[in-house]
């Protein structure tokens, strides 16, 4: 204990700036979490109260959802077909290769698709979200809203939450449909499965609750990936590098709280 | 030099004209911080009802923040801010939203929507804060786009295609768009050439005398605050240190003021 403490007095000045280095960034954690809260109570509320601007969500719901599909529908195949893949020389050593349809199947419902889809999401739209809104931001636009005696936040960002959590769900069951077909393509074609037992394979393992599982994850990834997207847009700093900031932050936190949340809603839902 | 607008300032006696009359914006010791930069320390200010007040004052000095404070923009953290003797601090935001369909607002960079038309966002305050439908709104925006010298042609075009100062014009045409009682200026004639400046003080004046409106402009270039204002007030480390008609601006007796309007590098005002 001496010893820590004469070490400490000897590195006082380095010890000290580590120590309020940690500090510091634990504050700032604390307080981010803090607004993003706010904001999304703040969010949630203006959902709830006319005037909902239904044009734009279908506008939004054609950007997030349809846009996405080709890159969700592409990852979920090749995830599906990949799997089947893995599975098969994993599984053989134990003589289980019956167990890949049941694998693949509630793998892409349960996990592999919602987690996926919300990533790519949150690659492709989140980060659009950010710049658009952060350029509007820096650009006065969003003052100019209100100026014009509109709310920005019903206008802008209540839209995008309301697609984001509306369409995922939709991505995800073509992504489930995909990704399942994707493991069916492989398992008949290059590991020479009988179509007829590997499709009742499949079928007898599935339950509803399978699929409604991943379906409530999609729809928390939306809510969340778009709601990252406006938040550090609405909150972009100046100038190119403040939206460059933005961007990057939007889809760095909608992708850590995309696995945060999956690991919560597993658990819910499976324990 | 001397316009209409200026004429009819002169006609009044210097601020406060007359105390007991509402002023149309009246702020009183109004104090905005940003973390430990205190940017406004104590503004008091009364613009009278259809006057047009310019506030002069070098970069940084808090007039930008002064202009978003009394908008909500920026929560003023101590003063009163009164537009027709309703007190804007701490008032609830519904409140706040219906005081805010009094204003009008031209931003310093235009601040046009450019996922939008020419002619939708000069509509765009008709169509949402009115209610008003988009055929009618679209028909009052190329009024309002004509009154500023714009022709139909550039309705169905977007901001990016257009230069700076049409840009700004097309701002000007949004601001006034819903016939406001007050307009706010940020910086009007910023980044333009020195003709198209003059254009666009000229439809200023033209376009509040019209709408009878109270303008409250923030600017540093002298011969737009010359030509647009009745009174103007000059701002110096957040807070107003002198107001006055505009025909009292060279004898204001002010060294500030002095070194200010002959844009003088010594004087008490250093540098950054």
């Amino acid at each position: 204990m001496n010893g820590l403490t004469n070490f400490l007095k000897s590195k006082s000045p380095y010890a000290q700036g580590v120590f309020q280095a940690v500090g510091h960034s634990i504050l700032n954690v604390v307080q981010a979490l803090g607004a993003i809260t706010l904001f999304a109570l703040r969010t949630l509320g203006h959902c709830l109260a006319p005037p909902l601007y239904l044009r734009h969500i279908g506008r939004q719901m054609i950007d997030i959802g349809y846009y996405s599909l080709p890159v969700v529908g592409m990852t979920a195949l090749f995830t599906g077909m990949v799997l089947a893949l893995q599975s098969y020389t994993g599984f053989s050593r134990f003589n289980a290769e019956s167990a890949i349809a049941s694998v693949v199947v509630l793998s892409i419902t349960r996990e592999l698709s919602p987690v996926l889809a919300g990533l790519m999401v949150a690659g492709r739209v989140g980060a659009s979200i950010a710049a658009e809104i952060g350029t509007m931001r820096v650009t006065e636009q969003i003052d100019a809203l209100t100026t014009l005696s509109v709310n920005p936040m019903k206008y802008l960002v209540v839209p995008r939450v309301i697609a984001g959590a509306l369409m995922l769900p939709l991505l995800v069951l073509i992504g489930d449909i995909i990704g399942v077909y994707g493991g069916y393509i492989v398992a008949t074609h290059v590991l020479e499965f009988s179509p007829h037992n590997y499709l009742h394979q499949t079928w007898s393992v599935l339950e509803q609750n399978d699929v409604v599982s991943g379906l409530v994850k999609a729809a928390v990834f939306g809510f969340l990936v778009a709601l990252m997207g406006c938040y550090h847009g609405y909150n972009s700093g100046r100038g190119a590098q403040g939206v460059g900031a933005a961007t990057t932050n939007a889809v760095v936190t909608a992708s850590i709280l995309i696995l945060i949340f999956n690991y919560l809603i597993t658990q819910i839902f499976f324990s | 030099m001397m316009t209409d607008a200026t004429q009819a300032g002169s006609q009044t006696a210097p601020q406060p004209s007359n105390p007991t009359s509402q002023a149309k914006i009246e702020m009183s010791g109004v104090v905005k911080a940003f973390g430990s930069k205190k940017v406004l320390q104590g503004v008091d200010l009364r613009v009278e009802r259809g006057h047009s007040m310019v506030i002069i004052g070098g970069s940084g000095t808090g007039k930008s923040v002064m202009l978003k404070s009394i908008l909500g923009l920026v929560k003023a953290d101590q003063g009163s801010i009164k537009i027709d003797g309703q007190e804007m601090v701490g008032a609830k935001s519904k409140d706040r939203e219906s005081l805010l369909k009094k204003f009008g607002m031209l931003f310093q960079g235009g601040a046009l929507f450019d996922s939008l038309p020419i002619w939708y966002n000069v509509a765009f305050g008709l169509i949402y804060g009115k209610n008003i439908s988009k055929e009618e709104a679209r028909t009052i925006a190329i009024e309002k786009l004509n009154e500023v010298g714009m022709g139909e042609s550039i309705a169905d075009q977007y901001p990016a295609e257009l230069s700076g100062g049409m840009q700004k014009r097309v701002a000007l045409a949004r601001a006034i768009a819903t016939n406001p009682e007050i307009i706010f200026f940020d910086e009007p004639t910023t980044g333009l050439d020195p003709i198209m400046a003059d254009v666009i003080n000229e439809l200023i004046v033209k376009c509040v005398k019209n709408l009878g409106a109270t303008a409250l402009t923030i600017t540093h270039d002298m011969a737009s605050a010359r030509k647009i204002a009745d009174h103007i007030a000059m701002i110096h480390q957040g807070k107003i240190i002198w107001t006055g008609a505009v025909e009292e601006l060279d004898h204001s007796g002010n060294p500030y003021v002095d070194q200010f309007i002959h844009g003088r590098a010594s004087g008490p005002i250093t540098g950054v």
